[in-house]
């Protein structure tokens, strides 16, 4: 068996926040992130899916050491994240980088695109000037970019373009790992095959590793190997991306894939009621059980652990056995 | 055939910013029958929502409109102020994309419900509020008595769409644009908001434009879809036939690029370069750049519209019979 | 509200403390102020009586608590010139200084906002253009420049209006426009911008969308908004009601608040001119603190803390 690439080991991170209510607000805490594991293998992409505020992001920050966790250990090639800002923590982040929704926010206006996508070279001091930009053209031809978008600003260039720049920026470290934080939802559809197309090619080519979050379950089946599923800071369900999403075992999975709309096959619908819980306020026993419409008695006093299924598949659903469900779908 | 409820004809927009010129729309036909649901589907910048503004006379003084949005006899281009106002909210409502910035932060919703209803039904106080809670009961709005009283910040995103759709509601009006209604909204809770505009629409036999840019969302949700590229529309045809039988290069294009959720994994079939911008249009056929049918004659002549079937047309110089241009994609893995 | 209110009076108190205790310091730093009063090559034992009289003589901390309790019980002792207390003397200078300024308050808001308002809602036009030609001209223009151009003009050439003093209502005139022009024009941009950015917004939009009249989507849904912005600035000038008027009445030597304080820090007078910076912030304090208990009242978000 392969050795992780990365690995999270119980990892947690809370914030103290202030809501409404006496002189000063009410202190309370949120948990963004309640006790995640995962590891992904050299050369695969783990999915991140989960609905706004279910703690993805903030998990994929955690991964690439952007932000301590408040407790529990982020494992890269076997050994612990080094501490943020130490020489150490700075050699790895050459290792391992980020892409973001929006490549227009992730990209400075005022500077040409191609210094912008040689400059993690030069904070990493690597190279020669000439060297660099050598480089650079590599990179940008690699990511299906030409020499002469080197001197665009990033306003003269399309979406998708910008996201290859922003791309190009991320790979030219030579990193091993990229933690993708809804990379192309910001896109056209028609960008969006363009760029997924691009990082399959990239993963083939480069022997990348991708941590691919995002909120849509049909580009996360696209692109993963393996799919864990957020609610509420935990991880509900976790497995082979085609099976997840073909039989999905945890009833908030369920209704995650019954509301992406299809083309073509009617599926049975599994409609949720109400809103996910404010995150600083989380239900007791299994934080979804308010919406889930299969909880029983034991859902609301016991929060459920994920447990491996027989099929190799982790749910964290005490009715997860149960056939009933199952039936009642 | 009965006369359309709504029927636009040759409709152009054009923004003019004294730089430049652009073309948002470009002679856009449609109709809209009585009851009807149409989706409007397109890319960013395709000039599916400016369409509707346009009709509606919601765009800035500084866009130019022309050609015709006609509804019972009356054209509203050009119209008057006045009859402008009458017909919106009362005869054709309007939904947008991102609820809770929709409504107004310092006036309670309550508030925000009532002023419309005492614009299109007169109604004022007591017969207000009682009108308010019934439509927040259509709309699903658990504890309606209590929500009438908070602000827009007080409540989620898909609560707040429920509240435009109230708003929407209280005009009783005859035809719902509904733009981009889910895409600020979490899954489960589009799929809520989805189910509750089409149990609304069984009930109240209102027609509704859903303008998406989401292929999913109008298939399940609509008897007839629309799809624009640059400004004009490409083809048009019922739900089925056109996500069976797609016979617009543009459209088999962007049924191609999208990921399924079932089925064997194929590698995308992704459409080269990225749509013009619409100050540098180019002319002829808008696709051809990105075509791989086109020929010399589409990067000059704009394609005519070619009927396919009963209610199916194509705006594309060749008759490619529902084939696809796009070459095939094998299974990946 | 109540909490949000006591919170933003506690702050207010603390803000005032920090003042007396600065003037203090700055004072102090400035030199010996027995040494400052009397004249040079006076006798050593006069300076020593000067400091006796005055508390001078005793340690630092001693003189800056005495200091402290007298000042927040509104006792600042004598002027050292004339020997009346400061405060009265702050205090009957008052009434000149808010004779203009109240006034050129009045003609801030009701020519600015207005000015504004109508520049927004008809943006890019021929009357938005020269609005905010005059309103640049008018804030970037020391308001000494404008005084004296305004005397030149309406004073000397035309010989309308007194140049200069107190005797009668016309003298007031050009110290109020002269203040109130700039303040107008600083208005009008304000409130321009802050209207453009709430018509700019979604709910403007979904309101037409509505059915409503145009007038009662700007009057009902755009004022309303667009205010919170504006209630800042107008804070700010409430708040230079009491001294924001220095320059201008020193140009038309008109007795206020600003006169008082010109002299008074060039008199090396510090009973005076610690109780002109207590007046000055505490109104100041005053000011800002009904700035905050206005947004309160004006956006429900700040009500309930959500922002």
């Amino acid at each position: 068996m392969s050795s992780p690439l990365l690995e999270a080991i119980d990892i947690r991170r809370q914030y103290n926040v202030r809501t409404a209510g006496g002189v000063f607000g009410r202190k309370a805490v949120l948990q963004a992130v309640a006790g995640v594991s995962f590891r992904i293998d050299m050369g695969r992409t783990l999915g991140l899916v989960g609905e706004s505020g279910c703690g993805k992001s903030t998990t994929g920050k955690l991964a690439l050491g952007l932000i301590p966790p408040s407790s529990g250990e982020i494992r890269f090639v076997g050994s612990t994240l080094p501490a943020i800002g130490s020489a150490a923590w700075r050699d790895m982040r050459r290792r391992m980088q980020m892409v973001y929704q929006d490549p227009l926010g992730s990209l400075d206006r005022r500077l040409q695109v191609g210094p912008q996508i040689a400059e993690p070279l030069i904070i990493h001091d690597i190279g020669t000037p000439a060297e660099r930009r050598e480089r650079a053209y590599a990179t940008m031809a690699s990511v299906g970019l030409q020499k002469h978008h080197f001197e665009r600003y990033p306003h003269e260039l399309s979406g998708g373009q910008r996201q290859r720049v922003v791309l190009a920026r991320a790979l030219i470290t030579e990193p091993k790992l990229i933690v993708c934080d809804e990379p192309i939802s910001a896109l056209d559809v028609s960008i969006q095959a363009q760029v997924v197309n691009l990082l399959l090619d990239l993963q083939d080519r480069l022997g990348l590793t991708y941590l691919f979050i995002s909120h849509d379950l049909k580009v996360v089946r696209q692109v993963s190997h393996d799919v864990a599923v957020m609610y509420l800071g935990r991880i509900v369900e976790t497995g082979q991306a085609e099976a997840l999403f073909r039989a999905p075992a945890h009833p908030y999975t369920r209704a995650l894939v019954s509301a992406i709309p299809s083309l073509g096959e009617k599926r049975e619908r599994l409609i949720l009621s109400g809103d996910p819980p404010n995150p600083v306020d989380v239900p007791a026993g299994c934080a979804f059980h308010p919406r889930c419409p299969f909880a029983i008695a034991r859902c609301r006093s016991e929060a459920p652990a994920l447990r491996r299924q027989p099929d190799g598949r982790a749910v964290a659903c005490h009715r997860a056995d149960d056939d009933a469900i199952a039936l009642a779908a | 055939m009965a006369a359309p409820l709504v029927s636009i004809r040759g409709l152009s927009v054009d923004f003019d910013d004294g730089r430049r010129a652009a073309r948002a729309v470009d002679g856009v036909d449609a109709d809209i029958a009585a009851g009807e649901a149409v989706g409007l589907v397109g890319e960013s910048g395709s000039g599916k929502s400016v369409t509707w503004l346009a009709a509606l006379g919601l765009l800035p003084n500084r866009a130019r409109v022309s050609g015709e949005v006609r509804i019972g006899g009356m054209n509203l281009i050009g119209a008057e102020r006045r009859v402008l106002e009458g017909v919106r909210g009362k005869r054709i409502a309007m939904i947008f994309q991102d609820p809770s910035s929709c409504l107004n932060p310092v006036h309670r919703i309550g508030r925000q419900v009532t002023e419309a209803l005492r614009l299109h039904r007169g109604m004022d106080g007591r017969a207000a509020e009682a009108e308010a809670l019934r439509l927040f009961d259509q709309v699903g709005i658990a504890d309606a008595k209590r929500r009438l009283s908070d602000y827009p910040h007080q409540l989620s995103g898909g609560l707040n769409q429920r509240v435009m759709i109230a708003i929407a509601l209280a005009g009783q009006p005859e035809l719902l644009i509904a733009d981009e209604p889910t895409t600020a909204l979490d899954a489960t809770i589009q799929a809520q908001i989805l189910l509750l505009l089409s149990r609304i629409r069984r009930e109240t036999g209102m027609a509704m434009v859903l303008i998406s840019h989401d292929l999913g969302v109008v298939a399940e949700n609509v008897d007839r879809v629309c799809v624009m590229y640059a400004g004009r529309i490409v083809e048009q045809a019922p739900g089925e036939a056109l996500f069976d039988t797609p016979h617009h290069p543009y459209t088999q294009g962007l049924l191609a690029a999208l990921p399924t959720l079932t089925g064997p994994r194929r590698r995308l079939a992704a459409i080269p370069g990225s749509v013009p911008e619409p100050w540098n249009l180019p002319v002829g056929c808008r696709f051809a750049p990105r075509c791989p049918a086109a020929e010399e004659r589409c990067r000059h002549e704009a394609p005519p519209r070619r009927v396919i079937a009963p209610a199916h047309q194509a705006a594309c110089h060749f008759d490619v019979a529902g084939q696809s241009v796009w070459p095939a994609q094998e299974a990946a893995e | 509200m109540l909490a949000f209110a006591l919170s933003r009076l506690a702050r207010a108190a603390i803000t005032i403390l920090f003042v007396v205790t600065f003037a203090f310091i700055v004072l102090r730093l400035s030199g010996d102020p027995a040494l400052l009063i009397m004249s040079v090559d006076a006798p050593p034992e006069a300076i020593e009586a000067f400091r006796k009289a005055w508390g001078l003589d005793r340690p630092i901390w001693e003189q800056y608590l005495a200091y402290a309790w007298h000042a927040l019980t509104g006792d600042f002792g004598k002027s050292m010139r004339d020997g009346r207390p400061a405060i009265d003397l702050v205090l009957e200078r008052l009434p000149a200084t808010l004779a203009i300024t109240l006034p050129a308050l009045a003609l801030k808001l009701g020519i600015g906002i207005p000015a504004g308002i109508y520049a927004a809602l008809h943006r890019n036009s021929l009357a938005d253009r020269l609005t905010m030609m005059v309103s640049v001209a008018g804030f970037t223009m020391p308001s000494f420049v404008l005084a004296l151009v305004l005397v030149l003009i309406f004073g000397v050439t035309l010989g309308w209006l007194p140049a200069s003093g107190a005797d009668s209502v016309w003298h007031a005139v050009l110290p109020i426009v002269t203040l109130g022009t700039a303040g107008a024009a600083i208005m009008a941009r304000f409130t321009r911008s802050a209207m453009l950015e709430v018509l700019g917004q979604p709910y403007i939009r979904a309101a037409s969308a509505k059915g409503l009249a145009w007038w009662l989507v700007v009057a009902k849904h755009a004022l309303p908004n667009a205010a919170i912005p504006t209630v800042t600035i107008i804070g700010f000038m409430v708040g230079s009601l009491v001294a924001g008027a220095v320059i201008v009445e020193s140009v038309f030597a008109w007795p206020g608040i600003g006169r008082l304080l010109v002299s008074a820090v060039a008199n090396r007078d510090l009973a005076v001119v610690q109780a002109l910076l207590m007046v000055i912030a505490a109104w100041m304090v005053l000011a800002n603190l009904c700035v905050d208990l206005a947004y309160g009242w004006l956006d429900p978000r700040v009500r309930s803390g959500a922002r």
